[in-house]
């Protein structure tokens, strides 16, 4: 097992050196002058082409790269010109918040999405089943930053329910109770989707696994009906659910950009979008580069998840 | 095409979504022609007004712009970025999918390999720098959505090219010497274009989701030009004291969102052929029993331990109705093993399947007959009942051992919940029994194979595993379904051995179903021969294969090629046999048979006893009852 | 008699777990040096169990597949390029399930004008006329050619498919499982029609199954296939019964016949020899009850020592 986790980890690091590069060429793309830009129009050419000379942006792309890859390393991603902070230290920050958005989210949406999708497969076409079908169809269709504005007008304006936004209470103590307080909302409104998404695979991965022939087996050894749900088909479905939950963990952190804004939730989302419109290229480079990298290792956790579930995956 | 439609009709809420989509999509287009005010034009003082006020249905907004107006414009440009992104985004990530799975090899290797980066993003992430680097815009936007989606359309559609390019008809068309650009053009991609259909239609409304969002964040359309996102973007400040301005567009995109999923949907299952044969049908724990009202089971016979009755079993299809076993009567007495031998489509393994109620359903329904363990109906028996008997009384061996053992169970975990599901012992003493019953199947080193995965055993193995399954709870009686079918030649010969010894030390009775006449000849006492669901002959192994009775027997002996017969030519059957859902009247072979006549064509032809252990379905028999 | 096929050592390596750059992880050798001759007008045999290299064989013929070495030589001609297009005017190819090697999307008389038009740039009449005379040969109607494949049955399905393989005009036809996906009732159906062929248009058949008794009853040789390698070769009338090789005499005690008792030639449970760790000797000693120390050690080559039978054994039986 340690050696198939190195193994993945070994073949990550093409992948992360690919990031790398795309993040890298896409942010050399842009136009204009980035030192304009920090300097603002009525900056002189000679301080345009000092600054130019101090941030290194005078030498050939190839060594740029290198020069911002070995400080990437070295856990330095530059200075937001905008902040006035570390990249690094902003995006360490704003990523806690939106880990605790995401993965609440996530959890929520693997848990209620194969629930939903087991039961609407092992009761096909009865009520269960359609109501959930129905409710999956509204789920992924509704945009959700829509049905985050319409929960904040609903539970947080007219009902008094949860807090209209924020990740803490303006006064008072910022203990777990007022992070579940804020939290409950955006966290709903982001799981939405995904668990639409889950529930549906899961459903379809439920019903072709249950015409399986090892299925009619376990039927014909006299093995009980909730065991072969549950116990057989399950965890035979699980084998394709699994690599879609990983798929569904970028789509529930591409979700937290929008519920970030709705719910003026701290995360990284926010910032992106921030420095994006306020052209801060560094802090989306960074931002961008470390929330990816994350994300690759998090596949590598699902891949050994489905490696201990799958035996026929050589590890 | 016309088809296609028909199936997309057929589908209700596949037919809503096209009748609002279709609405919409007019309404978007009629949209400059329609007398509405300009979307644009800000009017201060009259901001905020409500709906349904006189000169602005749906009210306005923060600049006193006409929200309908606004709405309308938005929703023709949203609609109209979505389906260009998805059309780019298919076009292009469809080209690269096909030649990477195609060539395969290096070139499949590097583009995948930069698919995965790409991929290793989250989605939005890719979109933010894209748009971070071409600045925010609605024509940057869509090139964002759309760059983001080619990854997971090349790696949909390789993984389909890769299946396809591997098929039998490719290497026919190099063969026939076709390029290889041809056989993309004409061979390949005939057969991925639904799937670059279905995924296109699925992924439409994610595209104009996606594109509202990037306009909701403010990095998609600019102002004054609205999309819907970008209405809901500059409604989100007034959120509480005016929601009519955000419900308005937020409406608008979960109505045309939904309408396109529910398109989607119908565009995947109408053109998805595993759907409509009805294959994703969840098989219900016990074949459904719909037997005519009034049914009176016939008095079981004393001696049997399993006994068929008039058995028929149906599989309805759409409109067709499919009588795979119509009729069957058969009996197995303690320790006998009895031959079914037929082609496929017979109805054998239906009638195998029927007796323990293993007959997905739907589409498969038990229409009549009984079947008698011990002379208790099990047709139309509490699924309890059933359940305690199957694998306890009556075991089953199936053909293919690979995947008829659960994949990801070990070997020795499926037959001790084999043992448990009957018997409440300890785990410990389970897995003792799983191991003898392993080397009682003579599978070598049985306590360090009770680990294993089925993926870990050879074919020959895994079939042994399957028999001791099968011997887990010390049944009565074994149903084989063409248990060797799927082996080598060498392995059957082993496996027909084991059942053979397995049965007279244990007193086994097996049902044995197979269309191998050597097979038969060597394992069984009494054999059955089915044709068309119906058996037409029945005896002892001895006398119908030294004296056939039925013409079908004969001539099906015939045609198959015996080791030792040397080279010679064989005397083919003409025809093929009936499909089971338009069966003629009278005899099923008849138009197959030199010697059939009218009379043959007439009524049911009976099962008539022919001496005193052999009975045929036939009005003139091969040999004669005297002789017989 | 002049020769339609020749075969000089040829084998097919298949490199396991491919890296992006550099050298595979291992080599599988599918098929071992093979050399065969096969006469215009022959039927040839190819007989052996899952595994042991049929197909892989069978496709290099006719260029599907480059060989890793050796040489074909069809009617005096080395084709060594792996060009199925020009492999094709000379050699073809019957698959053995008869509906996935017609394209879905295809009516037939497209799937049928493909080798006219782009082997042969027969222009349309003239394949008309060319697809009538082949559709008749074959016993196939013609208002099926405006069909789709899925309204046809298997057999009928195997028939087109056999046309197709005419219609290139080759000589030499690779029969690779033709029945196996057959009913009974209509194996004997094809069977006999490629019989019928063979005599009507001077063809020669290389006959690749597993199936004992059919090889039998079409070949007039037979080539036994064990491992990717020939281990016997000889006369289809006497090559099972009276084996010389003992895995050939294996196979033919393992089919079940009418009127002989069960009985495991084999005692023991035994498994096939692994691919990637292949023995030294002779990949068979394992399961043979004749192996000696010699066998293990050493690889035995086909020869025939003057009884018209050639096997690969140290310890053949007596023929």
């Amino acid at each position: 097992m340690t050696g198939y986790i190195l193994k993945r980890l070994i073949s990550a690091i093409p992948v992360l050196i690919g990031i790398s590069i795309v993040v890298f060429l896409i942010m050399a793309m842009i136009p204009g002058d980035p030192a304009t830009a920090i300097l603002g129009s009525y900056a002189t050419p000679e301080n345009v082409a000092e600054l130019n000379r101090d941030l290194g942006l005078d030498k050939p792309l190839v060594q740029r790269y290198f020069i911002w890859l070995s400080n990437l390393m070295q856990g330095d991603l530059g200075r937001s010109f905008n902040l006035n902070r570390p990249v690094l230290d902003e995006v360490l920050e704003r990523f806690n918040a939106t880990l605790i958005l995401a993965g609440t989210s996530f959890v929520l949406c693997s848990v209620l999405g194969i629930a939903a999708g087991v039961i609407s497969a092992a009761r096909q076409y009865g009520i269960a089943d359609k109501a959930i079908t129905f409710a999956v169809l509204l789920g992924i269709s509704i945009p959700s930053f829509f049905l985050g504005m319409m929960m904040i007008l609903i539970f947080a304006v007219n009902l008094r329910w949860f807090p209209v936004s924020g990740m803490w209470p303006i006064y008072g103590t910022r203990d777990i109770w007022a992070l579940i307080d804020h939290l409950t909302m955006p966290a709903l409104a982001l799981s939405v989707v995904a668990t639409g998404v889950v529930a549906r695979l899961s459903r379809s991965a439920m019903l072709e696994v249950l015409r399986q022939d090892f299925i009619r087996t376990a039927r014909a050894k006299g093995v009980h009906e909730r065991s072969i749900i549950w116990r057989h088909a399950l965890r035979a479905a699980m084998v394709s659910i699994i690599p879609v939950l990983g798929i569904q963990a970028g789509f529930v952190l591409s979700g937290a950009v929008y519920i970030e804004r709705v719910f003026q939730w701290p995360g990284i989302g926010q910032m992106l979008v921030d420095a994006i419109l306020r052209r801060d290229i560094l802090l989306v480079q960074g931002g961008v580069v470390f929330v990816a990298a994350c994300y690759v290792l998090f596949n590598i956790i699902v891949d050994v998840a489905q490696s201990l579930l799958d035996p026929r995956i050589k590890t | 095409m016309s088809a296609f439609l028909k199936l997309l009709a057929r589908n209700q809420l596949a037919l809503a979504g096209l009748i609002v989509m279709g609405i919409v999509v007019v309404l978007a287009l009629l949209t400059p022609l329609l007398p509405l005010a300009d979307p644009d034009v800000t009017n201060t003082p009259a901001r905020f007004t409500p709906p349904f006020s006189e000169g602005a249905w749906l009210g306005t907004d923060h600049l006193g712009r006409d929200l309908l107006s606004r709405l309308m414009w938005g929703t023709r440009l949203s609609l109209a970025v979505g389906f260009a992104a998805a059309t780019i985004a298919a076009t292009l990530g469809a080209a690269i999918g096909i030649i990477s799975g195609f060539y395969g090899g290096r070139v499949d290797n590097i583009i995948m390999r930069f698919v995965d980066v790409l991929m290793a993003f989250p989605y939005i992430l890719l979109a933010l720098a894209i748009v971070a680097a071409l600045g925010p815009g609605l024509m940057n936007a869509l090139i964002a959505v759309a760059a983001v989606n080619i990854p997971f359309f090349a790696r949909n559609i390789r993984g389909i090219t890769v299946g396809i390019a591997h098929k039998e008809f490719v290497d026919a068309a190099r063969l026939a010497g076709l390029s290889d650009a041809k056989i993309i053009l004409t061979e390949i991609l005939p057969n991925v274009l639904p799937v670059i259909v279905i995924a296109m239609s699925t992924t439409v409304g994610w595209m104009i989701l996606e594109t509202a969002g990037l306009s909701f964040l403010g990095l998609g359309s600019q102002p004054p030009q609205a999309d819907l996102g970008s209405m809901l973007g500059e409604a989100r400040n007034a959120l509480i004291t005016n929601p009519h301005t955000s419900i308005v567009p937020g409406v608008m995109i979960l109505i045309i969102v939904m309408a396109i999923n529910l398109l989607g949907d119908g565009v995947r299952d109408a053109l998805d052929p595993r759907l409509k044969s009805g294959a994703l049908n969840r098989p219900l724990p016990a074949t459904l029993v719909a037997r005519p009202a009034g049914y009176t089971a016939p008095a079981p016979d004393g001696e049997a331990v399993l006994q068929l009755a008039g058995l028929e079993t149906q599989f309805h299809v759409g409109r067709r109705t499919y009588r795979a076993v119509g009729g069957v009567d058969l009996q197995i007495s303690p320790g006998e093993c009895v031959g079914l031998i037929g082609e496929s489509g017979s109805g054998k393994s239906v009638t195998a399947l029927s007796i323990m109620g293993l007959v997905a359903s739907p589409p498969g329904k038990i229409t009549g007959g009984s079947v008698f363990y011990k002379g208790q109906d099990l047709v139309g028996a509490p699924y309890e009942r059933l359940r305690s008997l199957r694998g306890r009384r009556v075991a089953y061996i199936f053909q293919d051992p690979l995947a008829t053992l659960h994949p990801l169970y070990t070997v020795g975990d499926q037959l001790i919940e084999a043992v448990r599901c009957h018997r409440n012992v300890p785990k410990s003493e389970a897995r003792a029994h799983a191991i003898e019953l392993l080397r009682a199947v003579r599978i070598p080193n049985a306590a360090d194979r009770v680990d294993s995965y089925p993926h870990e055993l050879s074919g020959g193995m895994r079939q042994r595993v399957g028999i001791a399954m099968a011997l887990a709870n010390d049944p009565e009686v074994i149903i084989a379904d063409e248990p060797t079918t799927a082996l080598d030649v060498t392995v059957q010969a082993q496996i027909l051995t084991l059942l053979d010894d397995l049965r007279r030390d244990r007193g086994l009775a097996i049902l044995f179903i197979t269309h191998d006449f050597g097979v038969v000849a060597q394992l069984c006492d009494r054999v059955a021969v089915m044709y068309a669901g119906r058996i037409v002959e029945d005896g002892t192994v001895d006398d119908i294969l030294a004296a056939p009775a039925h013409p079908y027997t004969k001539r099906l002996m015939a045609c198959v090629p015996e080791l030792g017969g040397g080279r010679r030519r064989l005397e083919a059957i003409p025809g093929l046999p009936p499909v089971v859902d338009n069966l003629p009247d009278g005899c099923a072979f008849a138009d197959r048979c030199d010697k059939a006549r009218d009379a043959c064509r007439q009524g049911t032809i009976p099962l008539d006893p022919l001496g005193a252990t052999r009975r045929v379905r036939c009005i003139d028999p091969e040999l004669q009852e005297a002789s017989a | 008699m002049s020769l339609a096929l020749k075969l000089t050592g040829l084998t097919k390596d298949f490199p396991v777990g491919k890296r992006l750059l550099g050298p595979p992880r291992a080599v599988v050798h599918a098929v071992q040096p093979v050399t065969l001759d096969v006469e215009t007008g022959e039927t040839l045999g190819i007989v052996g169990e899952s595994g042991c290299g049929k197909s892989t064989l069978a496709r290099m013929l006719v260029g599907l597949l480059p060989p890793t070495e050796g040489a074909i030589e069809i009617e005096g001609e080395a084709l060594n390029a792996a060009n199925p297009a020009e492999f094709g005017k000379k050699i073809q190819y019957v698959f053995q399930d008869p509906l996935s090697s017609l394209n879905p999307r295809k009516t037939i008389r497209q799937i049928m004008d493909a080798p006219l038009k782009n082997l042969h740039g027969m222009a349309a009449p003239a394949r008309r006329k060319r697809i009538a005379q082949i559709f008749a040969a074959v016993n196939l109607r013609e208002e099926f050619l405006d069909r789709y494949p899925h309204e046809f049955s298997g057999g009928q399905a195997q028939r087109i498919g056999i046309a197709r393989a005419l219609a290139a005009e080759a000589r030499i036809l690779i029969l690779d499982e033709p029945v196996s996906a057959l009913d009974v009732s209509v194996q004997a159906q094809v069977l006999n029609l490629l019989a019928d062929l063979k005599t009507e248009f001077g063809l020669t058949y290389l006959f690749i199954t597993h199936d004992l008794a059919v090889v039998e009853a079409v070949s007039d040789r037979i080539a036994v296939l064990y491992f990717g390698a020939l281990v016997e070769l000889g006369p289809a009338e006497r090559i099972f019964n009276a084996p010389r090789h003992p895995y050939t005499k294996l196979l033919a005690d393992s089919a079940p016949v009418v009127g002989r008792d069960l009985s495991a030639p084999e005692g023991k449970e035994t498994e096939l020899p692994d691919p990637l760790n292949p023995p030294p000797g002779c990949s068979f000693a394992a399961r043979c009850p004749r192996a000696t120390e010699r066998c293990r050690a050493e690889v035995p080559v086909l020869e025939d020592k003057g009884s018209g039978v050639a096997a690969a054994c140290f310890h053949p039986l007596e023929g």
